[in-house]
């Protein structure tokens, strides 16, 4: 599992202060933090901020690339900010993201082939999510058709079927897992599948329960990256977990431990 | 008709494990080695090449295996009775990269000898040579555990590798080779939950994942030798694919199980239609380690000479062949 933190975001009130006093060991400290939690990347995301994004987004990526020697999944509805990322960034970089709209691939895909980067894809296009696994498929055939053009390659490319809390839209949680063998499909070698996991316990009482509940459905059907809180020590057991139950991992006594001993 | 080779990337890479110690490090070695770091699975043309290569050790013993048959004893007999002659004519004439030094004098059943003598035999061998050492205890878990302290004192500084640490007995060991600098041999006996679980508990202790090279047990041509390759693959294959505790590099005895099998030992008189008793011991080591390399061993232990010599030249051509295509 390719496991990118969720927990630089400026959605949360402790980093929105961060970034606004430009609080540069508080970031590195949540970078450090996720990364001996077993994070294998980093997501930024600058939130909503009063100076000029961009900025803000290349400031993120400088503080954290002191910190940690990680990949950075640069997380922006806005080209011109992750374009900023990008520009900043030593390593390498995942956009976050694109969706199947025209109007999107258009922008990001020059930009994600030119920098060598990773793109995450939604599943989402002008007719907004869709509702069954049918529907998320053809979006993502047509990313995937687009990337290759693009001259991306599939290894490089992370879709993503939309994952919707669970309290709000409850058949989507089904539909998305449904739509998951769907998409290793469309091309070979066959893309990467990741989730916003947390996404799908929004507005419920027991998130950590059903985050690493659904996780471990979804890595039954294929799931090999998410975007999570690595720091939910129980979430990553569980996933360390599946990885043994699914064979992706060499079981020994310690598997637990096996993570926090390097 | 070209034939397009299928290349393959892997997300992870095996760790690299230097023995021995120059006068710079503390030790008095006058070159050390470096094993590991490969990002590909072995000798594959045109995949990320390795930086070090695979090395041959010569087995060196302070009290003769009883089951030796005489050809072979006879190859190494103004040797057999020092070490430290032993260790010399394997560097100096055999071509040893480094000495593995087995002490089964030590052990109940064999001569009961003090781990005082096994100090000085350490020291001895050391004296006598300049590459690094491997030094093995006696298999024996409680004359082991008063062996290993004496022994890595004995060697303080010179970075060797000690073993052999097993699950029932490894934690005086990973103590006395925290506190004299060297770095440790850990043996899972073909079983690789078993390899992985030794090497959790030993980095829990303290010691570095990257001072540990992994034994998966021994096994020959003819007794085992599909078992052993296939968990050692499997071993390689996990830590390419990123298990940290899977990713150390890998040695490998082969002279243990090859001189008790019937082909190694039996005389010409009892099979003549196997030819050469003096041949076919060495080309059965040799044919061990040659598979063995293919598998990912990165330190390879033998005890004929021509067995060693076959396998630097089996190392050379497979090396060379994967770099040149």
């Amino acid at each position: 599992m390719f496991i990118i933190g969720e927990r630089i975001n400026g959605m949360f009130r402790s980093v929105a202060r961060a970034i606004q006093e430009r609080d540069e060991a508080a970031i590195a400290d949540l970078a450090v933090r996720q990364v001996k939690a077993g994070a294998n990347a980093l997501d930024l995301n600058t939130g909503p901020t009063e100076g000029d994004p961009a900025e803000v987004m290349a400031w993120l990526v400088r503080t954290v690339q002191d910190a940690v020697d990680v990949p950075l999944s640069l997380d922006s509805p806005k080209p011109v900010v992750i374009a900023a990322g990008l520009a900043a960034a030593r390593g390498y970089c995942i956009v976050n993201s694109t969706t199947g709209e025209q109007s999107r691939l258009d922008a990001l895909l020059p930009l994600v082939r030119d920098s060598g980067a990773g793109l995450i894809a939604l599943t989402i296009d002008e007719r907004g999510i869709p509702r069954n696994a049918e529907s998320r498929a053809e979006i993502a055939l047509t990313i995937v058709a687009r990337t290759l053009e693009a001259g991306i390659s599939p290894d490089h490319l992370y879709l993503d079927p939309i994952v919707l809390p669970v309290s709000a839209a409850q058949d989507q949680s089904a539909a998305a897992l449904e739509a998951m063998p769907i998409f290793r499909s469309l091309c070979e070698p066959a893309p990467h599948l990741i989730v916003g996991l947390s996404n799908v316990s929004q507005g419920t009482t027991a998130r950590s329960l059903i985050n690493r509940t659904y996780l471990v459905m979804a890595m039954a059907n294929g799931l090999d990256a998410a975007i999570l809180d690595p720091n939910d020590a129980d979430l990553m057991d569980a996933m360390r977990a599946a990885g043994i139950l699914l064979n992706q991992e060499i079981y020994a006594e310690g598997f637990l431990q096996s993570m926090a001993a390097v | 008709m070209s034939v397009e080779l299928v290349h393959e990337s892997w997300p992870g890479r095996i760790a690299t494990a230097t023995i021995g110690a120059t006068a710079a490090d503390g030790g008095t070695r006058s070159r050390t080695i470096t094993v590991g770091g490969h990002a590909a699975l072995p000798f594959q043309p045109g995949d990320a090449p390795s930086p070090y290569r695979p090395v041959v050790a010569l087995e060196v013993f302070d009290a003769v295996p009883p089951e030796w048959p005489d050809h072979l004893r006879e190859t190494l007999a103004d040797v057999l009775d020092s070490p430290a002659d032993w260790a010399r004519k394997g560097v100096e004439e055999f071509g040893a990269d480094l000495i593995c030094l087995r002490l089964f004098g030590p052990h109940p059943d064999v001569l009961d000898s003090s781990p005082d003598a096994a100090a000085a035999t350490v020291r001895a061998v050391l004296d006598a040579v300049d590459v690094p050492l491997i030094v093995l205890g006696c298999g024996h878990p409680d004359k082991d555990n008063d062996l290993w302290p004496r022994i890595t004192e004995a060697a303080r500084g010179e970075r060797c590798l000690m073993g052999v640490a097993v699950p029932e007995n490894y934690k005086t060991l990973v103590v006395a080779c925290l506190a004299d600098g060297h770095s440790i041999l850990a043996e899972g006996p073909i079983d690789v939950n078993i390899q992985k679980q030794l090497t959790i508990l030993i980095t829990a202790m303290g010691l570095p994942a990257e001072r540990i090279v992994m034994h998966p047990g021994t096994a020959s041509l003819g007794s085992g030798l599909e078992y052993e390759y296939s968990i050692m693959e499997r071993i390689r294959l996990a830590g390419l694919q990123g298990d940290r505790m899977l990713s150390q590099p890998v040695l490998t005895i082969v002279g243990e199980e090859t001189w008790k099998a019937k082909e190694s030992r039996l005389a010409e008189s009892a099979m003549p239609e196997w030819g050469v008793a003096a041949r076919r011991g060495p080309a059965w080591e040799a044919a061990t380690a040659a598979a063995f390399l293919q598998a990912g061993t990165d330190i390879v232990v033998l005890v004929h000479p021509e067995a060693l010599a076959a396998t630097k030249r089996t190392i050379e051509e497979l090396t060379s062949a994967a770099t040149e295509a």
